[in-house]
């Protein structure tokens, strides 16, 4: 079994590469548009990884991990931040909303793919 | 057929996603401009550029990254209240995001980049927040890229490292899994794990949500100390981890991960070792009301936003956002090549045919209207019109896009002759087919740069005149009577008719006795080879007339008219048929041609009586009706079809209106039908007909011609000169 | 077969549509060929030249048609159910030709074509490309970009 990942975020130049990327590594991924519409593909799914964009319309990165975590169901599910800011503020602020850990865009295919192991296991992908 | 390359194809998106992101910004910009931007338009703004320098990035688009970097980095400063632009700075930001879609399209289409634009550009923006920002560079320092190391599993290693890891209490609820970091970490080299379970509680005691076990490790690998830290990167700060190197190179020596400079402490350390100096929580940089937590614990802080998970799921303060903003969905296309469209369209359009065909047929045949057949080509009927408006709306786009690149067209001319020019739009919304949007742009620009060249006056003028110092353009859209209407208006001086007559006569152009009308004074702006010569600037003189306008504007169907009043402005008005739409039709027939006269234009049918017309010069009748005088034509004539009947009792008469305003009086032998028809272009294959705006064809795959009545008056009125100047003059 | 195989190898070779206006033959090049349909009564379009007859529907299109006799200043005769239209495809524009009637496909080497001696008074001269004989027939290639000028997209 493949591990299955919820990708979030308001670029579709961004989400067509995640897709991409994770479709290539043996992951599948579902993707969303900004944090309302990831909530609504999270109540159909049960994901081994989160990836969410921060800046989003509607509802942001932080609002969602926070809306994320406050479902028990998701309560452990890891977390990735996308940013385009490695910022030490933006990563802090990513974790105490809840975040497991964050990605820099833009992003190395296969450090993505390294960050997901690190926080969801191998899965069989590997 | 080959796999397209999937990079590709997102490259090719990335660029349309841009257009649809410069949009976004063009708007939120003109909001700003126009003091209607609250918080999530300058969101939307950052937003969009935001996400333009993530992608740009992925495709390693330096130019576009660079200029985006800074740009956003000014609109995080708006974002954050810190820098409350005025009016010059909102202008700029328009320039900028004018440079942007430069740089964008330079990017697209690989074409080396401008620098003389941008680089003043960005001076400009480094001086709203005072110098460059930070290299993007520094990001480097975060993630050293790694090289994969295909020998990392070869057990003959160089060093050997003792790796403490010892999680905090906290470490599960950031989601993160010793396990998984172990099995991380063993993918680098051979490893032993030694769990130390000391800090276990009783079970009573034990909280399953907190990490109590430590490990050592021991792991023997040629990889780096960094490649070790880069496992536990998401636990730093959330653990105790030591890294001692036991063989090998020794200056990589005891590294504690919190000391690690770069990231602030989450955790007030326990050991009160490095007491962390920064705030744990950096001031937040979002306006959006939060609550701020205190684990009573911890003493550490957390902040949330304070609507609960459900509440959440509604925009953020869209009580207060504008509807346009809050309302507009965000757009998403799909690219179809156009050729393929073209092909379902005239598809749809043999379809209504056949339909009608069929229709006919059945009719013929006389079934009662309960039968089946009929019952299931009324349904069938309804389907058809179904389709054929989805496909008609595949084709159809808002003007919103022209208009922005107009916005551009006002600020660069403007800016080129040193007038002050404010650019106003009404009904983006306005959706016209793509292929007529595509072929507007250029007369439209022209008539942009005419407006601001010769329309507006300059300062100095205005203000004498008792007017604000600024001018101002106005470009507009509506659906209006089946076709679309678009109005370039400006405040300016309006068109001084003196003048315009003098150059007429001077060039030859009309006899200098002549007596004209103001509309007609007017026209000659139209003229090919009237040029107001003393007017030439290097914006509009460029040996585009007017004559070109109104040539590009006829070869999409459409007529283009000139009101002005002096002191006050002028008006260029538009008037374009909705090329591909299906059209609502009245079929007439004069001198046995069936035509289709369109239902927008006819204002009222009547029944030819004699004593109602009046005999106006040798060839003009006029048709009296309701206290005033129409020109009244037969259409048979007007075509050429036949010469004028002795007598025209028991003929019908059309009583045509445009835009609110009766133009004339058609004579037609008898009204056939009212019915849809789908227009076929007549200009492709046939070129342009006076008095003519496409053909259809009808149920019996005839062939019929559908009118355009107001240019036939038109064209009438050319003819007949001096009864209906004075008709124009009165209406 | 073989003959005739070894001809259309010839390169130089051109195949053509034969075909009778006003009692005169003609023919064009075949490539340029996409149809040929009966007759079908065109809609007059107003203020057009005399040597267009009108538009007709050719399966969802609108197609302009040439009275081909008027075009070549041959006597207009009323057209009717014997008369047919032959399709044709020139500069990016496709229109129908009225003809009599077509008569035959003719592979004519490229040798045996004669240029148009200099003769030009008649105005249907220039229309002809080249002239060839076949069964002691001459036939006129038609010029077809001369005979259906660009200036139809004007046509007013």
């Amino acid at each position: 079994m493949s591990l299955s990942i919820l990708a979030v975020d308001d670029s579709r130049t961004i989400r067509d590469m995640l897709s991409l990327a994770l479709t290539q590594a043996g992951f599948s991924p579902n993707l969303a548009e900004d944090g309302v519409h990831g909530l609504e593909v999270l109540s159909g799914m049960h994901p081994d990884a989160i990836i969410t964009d921060i800046n989003m319309p509607r509802m942001d990165g932080f609002g969602f991990i926070e809306a994320v975590r406050g479902q028990a169901a998701h309560r452990a599910t890891p977390i990735l931040v996308l940013t385009t800011e490695s910022a030490p503020e933006l990563k802090a602020r990513a974790r105490a909303a809840g975040a497991t850990g964050w990605i820099v865009k833009p992003f190395d295919p296969e450090k993505l793919v390294r960050a997901l192991h690190m926080v969801a296991g191998p899965g069989a992908a590997r | 057929m080959t796999t397209p390359d999937p990079m590709a194809e997102i490259r090719a998106s990335f660029f349309i996603e841009c257009e649809e992101l410069l949009e976004a910004l063009q708007d939120g910009l003109t909001q700003l401009d126009s003091g209607e931007a609250d918080d999530e338009t300058i969101n939307v703004c950052f937003r969009a550029v935001h996400s333009m320098k993530g992608g740009a990035g992925a495709f390693g688009l330096e130019d576009l990254v660079r200029f985006a970097h800074r740009y956003e980095t000014v609109m995080d400063e708006v974002r954050a209240g810190r820098l409350i632009p005025d009016h010059q700075a909102v202008l700029l930001f328009m320039r900028s995001a004018d440079v942007l879609s430069d740089i964008v399209r330079y990017s697209r289409d690989g074409q080396p980049i401008d620098t003389g634009a941008v680089e003043p550009t960005l001076r400009e923006l480094e001086g709203l927040v005072g110098g460059p920002p930070e290299e993007l560079e520094e990001e480097v320092t975060d993630f050293q890229p790694l090289t994969l190391d295909l020998s990392s599993g070869d057990t003959s290693c160089d060093t050997s490292f003792v790796v403490a890891f010892r999680p905090e209490p906290e470490l599960f609820r950031s989601g993160n899994e010793p396990l998984h970091l172990l099995r991380a970490l063993g993918e680098l080299g051979d490893v032993s794990t030694e769990p130390d379970v000391s800090k276990i509680p009783l079970l009573d005691e034990l909280d399953p949500e907190s990490a109590c076990l430590s490990w050592q490790i021991t792991l023997d690998s040629n990889r780096s100390v960094a490649d070790i830290e880069e496992v536990f990167e998401f636990v730093e700060g959330l653990c105790n981890l030591e890294i001692e190197v036991q063989t090998g190179p020794s200056d990589a020596g005891s590294v504690g991960l919190p000391s690690v400079p770069g990231l602030p402490d989450l955790i007030p350390d326990l050991d009160g070792g490095d007491a962390p100096e920064q705030t744990p929580f950096p001031e937040m940089d979002t306006p959006r009301p939060r609550l701020t937590l205190t684990d009573p614990e911890t003493g550490q802080t957390a902040s949330c936003v304070a609507t609960d998970p459900l509440s959440q799921a509604q925009p953020p303060r869209s009580s207060d956002a504008p509807v346009q903003s809050a309302a507009a969905p965000k757009k998403t296309t799909v690219r179809v090549d156009l050729e393929r469209i073209e092909r379902l369209v005239n598809l749809v359009g043999e379809l209504v045919i056949n339909q009608a065909m069929l229709s006919q047929s059945v009719a013929r045949a006389g079934l009662p209207s309960t039968s089946a057949v009929v019952q299931g080509l009324e349904e069938f009927m309804q389907l058809t019109r179904d389709i054929q408006d989805g496909v008609m709306m595949i084709r159809a786009q808002p003007v919103k896009s022209l208009f922005q690149r107009m916005a551009r067209i006002v600020r660069e001319s403007s800016a080129a002759v040193e007038k002050s020019v404010r650019f106003a739009t009404d009904g983006e919304a306005t959706e016209v087919d793509k292929t007529v949007i595509e072929r507007l742009a250029d007369p439209l620009t022209h008539m942009i740069r005419n407006a601001v060249d010769h329309g507006v006056e300059d300062s100095e003028r205005r203000l004498a005149a008792g007017k604000p110092a600024e001018g101002c353009i106005t470009l507009s859209a509506a659906h209006r009577s089946g076709r679309v209407v678009i109005e370039v208006t400006d405040d300016g001086g309006g068109i001084d008719r003196d003048r315009v007559k003098a150059i007429a006569i001077e060039r030859g152009l009309i006899d200098p006795d002549v007596a004209l009308s103001d509309s007609e004074i007017d026209d000659l702006l139209f003229l090919p080879g009237f040029s107001t010569a003393g007017q030439v600037s290097n914006l509009s003189g460029r040996g585009v007339g007017m004559d070109v306008v109104r040539k590009a504007i006829a070869d999409l169907g459409g007529r283009v008219s000139i009101s002005s009043t002096p002191g006050e402005g002028t008006c260029f008005s538009i008037s374009l048929p909705l090329t591909l739409a299906v059209l609502d039709g009245m079929v007439v027939n004069a001198a046995g041609e069936a035509l289709v006269m369109p239902i927008s234009a006819i204002a009222e049918t009547m029944a030819y009586r004699e004593e109602d017309v009046r005999p106006l010069g040798p060839e003009t009748q006029v048709l009296h009706i309701r206290d005033s005088f129409v020109p009244l034509l037969d259409l048979g004539v007007e075509l050429g079809f036949r010469p004028p009947k002795p007598s025209y009792e028991g003929s019908v008469v059309l009583l045509i209106a445009s835009e609110n305003e009766t133009r004339g009086a058609l004579i037609v032998d008898t009204i056939h039908e009212q019915r849809q028809v789908v227009i076929k272009g007549l200009q492709e294959s046939y070129g342009h007909v006076p008095g003519i705006a496409a053909a259809t064809i009808l149920g019996d795959g005839q062939v019929a011609l559908i009118l355009d009545p107001v240019d036939m008056m038109a064209n009438a009125v050319g003819r007949t000169r001096p009864a209906v100047s004075e008709l124009q003059a009165a209406g | 077969m073989t003959e005739r195989g070894a001809q259309i190898a010839d390169a130089t070779e051109r195949e053509l549509l034969s075909f009778r206006v006003g009692g005169q033959e003609y023919c064009v090049d075949i490539m340029s060929v996409r149809e040929i349909r009966g007759w079908t009564r065109p809609t007059p379009v107003p203020r057009s030249e005399l040597w267009i007859r009108g538009v007709i529907n050719l399966r969802g299109t609108v197609l302009p048609i040439v009275d081909l006799a008027g075009r070549l200043g041959i006597a207009v005769e009323d057209a009717s159910e014997r008369n047919v239209i032959i399709v044709v495809h020139v500069r990016r524009q496709t229109v129908g030709l009225l003809v009599d009637a077509v008569s035959d496909i003719l592979a004519i080497p490229e040798s045996e074509m004669r240029p148009q001696p200099d003769v030009t008074s008649n105005t249907n001269e220039t229309f002809i490309k080249a002239l060839t004989i076949i069964d002691d027939r001459m036939l006129r290639v038609l010029d077809l970009e001369a005979v259906l000028p660009d200036s139809t997209r004007d046509a007013a």
